[in-house]
């Protein structure tokens, strides 16, 4: 049965307009294929334009190095594929140890992402200073990198939404994917509990801290974590540093932008969930956070604090992501869950695409099947 | 146990008699506000001592400030509150530092933000708010300028003018998007409260008096300096307030007060997820309540003026109307509060048929946004224009929110707080949509912008809490 409101003639139905989902549409439409994509809420609102916009490797798990210095390249280089880009700007990343157990962790991970190809070096407190004046000098060492640097999140949604549109695809924003349905040959995916219905050959599904009820549709049961990230902006202020910070633990990320606003983040987590959102920021939390910064660049106990604000963020059990054909179906993938999703997530969709065009993808894929929960124990809920 | 059965948020008329009428019920209540002394912005008390005032909005501040005084209330006047869950927990910082209490119901009566229709040249040094005018007058008792144009619409506009020329400063002007009918539809409501009316009529009568030239259903279209002085351009106007052809006057002056109307102050019932809806005759977004101020969240009230605009003296019933039904379902002194609760509510509806027949008089008006030039600044913290904002909407900005990420619209130290209306009314005209259906900002802490230090205080860094490290 066709309702009257059914849009047929796709050759892929992408759910979720996020940078994954986005960049998996946008190199299918530039391949040739007709691409409707539907997204719950604007393009890029949920986490892809709302994270604190950081392009590091020092937080990029190790095994996705690689990946993340090819994404860090399309970011710096929108002319090349996106058309309108997001201010990425390119800037040493310092990876910051102020105890002598920091100081294990940073050496552990440097050395662990030196194996993928992270060029990082670890400095005294001299040198580390020397590139970040603002440092408190209480530093013990710290990892450089200088491919790091961090883009404006907040533009991602208008950059995609102008390259979607020049590329043809069908953007179908404010619609909640409630239901997807099996066809010969294809999917019919419902919007808005039935109101609106989108016939395509293929189906991606890009929901980020959605994927878990969206692979359920489909009898695909795999659990997805969602974290509730705070992060803080600033008023502009003159500047205070010129590197980006973060701390061995992962824990603090800071930049300052070309305006003059510092964003403090560091997945210092807030309240909420997958249905409702981010709800509320913790204070204590919020306090942490702000501590650490200000402990990593002293003169920022003056700048004032003009927005915190939550981002989502979704992890799978292995904290590894989901890249490729689901288990079973013909035709359906998935992408997401990507660690440092926003720093990968274009290349991530890159490589999506290459597969679904039946190409040979430049790096490997990370199958979902390994994530499938076992049948009859219940998937663990978070 | 919390540390108090209420925390009032707000300490004009509406909070300051919420607390009050709640605490001699047998309430423990807390009282904050930013101001280091209770009132709010129509019976705001002088910031000196020793300044003598015998208007009435003096004495019923002067006698606010001392029932609080009297009562068991504890006031954290001078406390900026940035943050508060919705378990009630209020973060806030005042002279000794931080504070952070808890409470079992809140009652907001956070007030309004002045609405400016933005016009060339709105943001020049000299133009400021008729609500910053009146803080200058009531507070600091400093007149704006030698000289002065009051601007805009509303009752704001005869009391800024008023209290100028009482303060003997020199008027050069009136400037009334309103025309004498719409004054006119007013005055049925208006003897309804012929306490505050006599008050109008006063202030009719100096400004008459002082033959300051008065222009009815005129706009201002232009403000640009003069070498110290400003050069202010009017244009006679539409209902909606847009300049239509026809003789421009010019009006040479060292200020220009100006204000559209006021907007409810919904920045903590939005960012406790409370209910809205849109009407633009109480001002905007306003939580959906019930006539005690409850909204939809349990045990969290609003009154006044940020419940939508009615006025002070209604805020004062609407407070005490909140007060009483606060102490009543948190189960103080049960029963014998339902004389008073039916009382007040008698007395609010009275006052609120004044005030919301002053509220039509300051409402946006449909079409006014229309009369903005493209080069106009929206947006004055970060500068972005009405050409910025419509280019944004063609190329698919559908809700507020996503306006502010393509445009920063909103984005500055304000928060969005001036421009949020006139943005989201320049979104829904541009797409012919109701205003419900673009939105609006997303609220989020801290209420008002807070420094680092402050939030920080001293600490050394082995004490904080590090939560687990992110996977290798």
């Amino acid at each position: 049965m066709t309702s009257s409101n059914t849009s047929q003639g796709f050759d892929v139905c992408v759910v979720g307009g996020g940078v994954m989902g986005c960049t998996t549409a946008l190199f299918l439409a530039r391949a040739g294929m007709r691409v409707v994509l539907v997204e719950r809420d604007a393009l890029c609102r949920s986490a892809s334009g709302v994270n604190a916009g950081t392009l590091t490797l020092h937080m990029t798990r190790a095994a996705l190095v690689p990946y993340a210095i090819q994404a860090w390249s399309m970011w710096m280089h929108p002319e090349t594929w996106l058309g309108q880009g997001v201010l990425a700007t390119a800037a040493p990343g310092l990876s910051l140890a102020f105890t002598d157990n920091e100081r294990e962790i940073l050496a552990a991970r440097a050395a662990a992402r030196r194996e993928y190809g992270a060029q990082i070096d670890l400095l005294d407190p001299t040198a580390a200073c020397a590139i970040e004046p603002g440092l408190n000098p209480a530093v013990l060492e710290a990892a450089h990198c200088t491919t790091d640097g961090f883009a404006s999140a907040y533009l991602t949604g208008r950059a995609y939404h102008a390259a979607l549109s020049a590329a043809g695809v069908r953007i179908v924003e404010q619609t909640p994917v409630t239901r997807v349905e099996r066809l010969a040959g294809g999917y019919r995916v419902h919007g808005l509990d039935g109101a609106v219905s989108f016939d395509a050959t293929r189906l991606v599904l890009a929901g980020g801290v959605w994927l878990e009820p969206l692979l359920a549709l489909l009898d695909v049961h795999i659990p997805v974590k969602t974290l509730i990230n705070q992060l803080i902006v600033t008023e502009r202020m003159p500047p205070v540093m010129r590197t980006v910070l973060s701390i061995a633990s992962g824990l603090l990320s800071m930049k300052q932008f070309a305006n003059g606003s510092v964003l403090i983040g560091g997945g210092w987590q807030g309240l909420g969930d997958r249905e409702r959102g981010g709800v509320e920021t913790i204070p204590a939390n919020l306090i942490g956070n702000l501590r650490l910064a200000q402990h990593v660049i002293p003169a920022l106990a003056d700048a004032r604090v003009a927005r915190i604000w939550l981002g989502l963020e979704s992890e799978t059990a292995d904290a590894m992501p989901m890249l490729g054909a689901l288990p079973g179906l013909d035709e359906a993938y998935v992408i997401g869950c990507v660690h440092s999703g926003y720093t990968s997530g274009p290349y991530m969709g890159k490589l999506l695409a290459q597969r679904i065009l039946g190409e040979t993808p430049e790096m490997p894929l990370f199958d979902p099947a390994r994530l499938l929960a076992t049948p009859g124990v219940p998937a663990q809920t978070h | 146990m919390t540390d108090y059965d209420l925390i009032v948020l707000g300490a004009g008329p509406a909070g300051v008699n919420a607390a009050l009428a709640a605490s001699a019920a047998g309430l423990r209540v807390a009282l904050f506000d930013e101001n280091r002394a209770a009132g709010g912005q129509v019976y705001r008390a002088p910031a000196f001592a020793g300044t003598t005032d015998d208007s009435a909005e003096r004495q019923a501040g002067d006698a606010l400030r001392e029932a609080l005084a009297k009562s068991r209330v504890s006031a954290f006047l001078g406390h900026q509150v940035w943050a508060v869950t919705a378990d009630f927990q209020v973060d806030a910082v005042g002279p000794q530092g931080s504070l952070s209490c808890t409470s079992r119901a809140l009652v907001v009566a956070s007030g309004t933000t002045e609405r400016v229709v933005p016009f060339e040249g709105w943001t020049t040094p000299g133009v400021i708010g008729l609500a910053a005018a009146t803080i200058l007058l009531k507070s600091q008792k400093v007149l704006p300028g030698k000289t002065t144009l009051v601007a805009g619409c509303g009752p704001l506009l005869a009391a800024v003018a008023a209290g100028t020329l009482k303060a003997g400063g020199e008027l050069r002007g009136i400037v009334d998007v309103a025309g004498f009918g719409d004054w006119l539809r007013a005055l049925p409501a208006m003897l309804a409260r012929p306490d505050i009316l006599r008050q109008g009529l006063a202030w009719a009568w100096a400004i008459r008096r002082s033959r300051t030239p008065l222009y009815a259903r005129h706009t201002l279209v232009r403000v640009i300096p003069e070498g110290e002085r400003l050069r202010a351009e009017l244009a006679p106007c539409d209902r909606a307030g847009r300049a239509l052809p026809g003789e421009r006057k010019q009006v040479l002056v060292d200020c220009v007060a100006v204000g559209h109307g006021l907007t409810p102050a919904t920045e903590i019932t939005r960012l406790l997820h409370a209910r809205h809806r849109y009407s633009r005759k109480a001002g905007g977004w306003v939580a959906i309540t019930d006539d005690c101020g409850r909204t939809s969240r349990e045990r969290l009230y609003v009154v006044g003026d940020a419940a939508g605009i009615a006025g002070a003296a209604a805020a004062a019933e609407h407070g005490t109307l909140a007060g009483l039904a606060c102490a009543r379902e948190l189960g103080a002194a049960a029963g014998s509060l339902d004389p008073a609760l039916g009382q007040a509510q008698r007395r609010h509806a009275r006052a609120a048929r004044f005030g919301h027949a002053m509220a039509r008089l300051m409402a946006l008006r449909e079409g006014h946004v229309q009369g903005i030039a493209a080069d106009t600044i929206i947006c004055r913290c970060e500068d972005v224009t009405r050409g910025e904002i419509d280019a944004a909407c063609d190329a698919g900005a559908r809700d507020v929110n996503q306006l502010k990420a393509w445009t920063r619209c909103g984005m500055g130290p304000c928060q969005g707080r001036t421009c949020g209306d006139v943005a989201a009314e320049l979104l829904a005209t541009r797409l012919d949509v109701p205003r419900e259906a673009v939105g609006i900002f997303s609220a989020r802490t801290p209420l008002r912008p807070m420094t680092v230090g402050a939030l920080t205080g001293a600490f050394v860094y082995a004490d904080i809490p590090i939560p687990k490290a992110a996977p290798l």
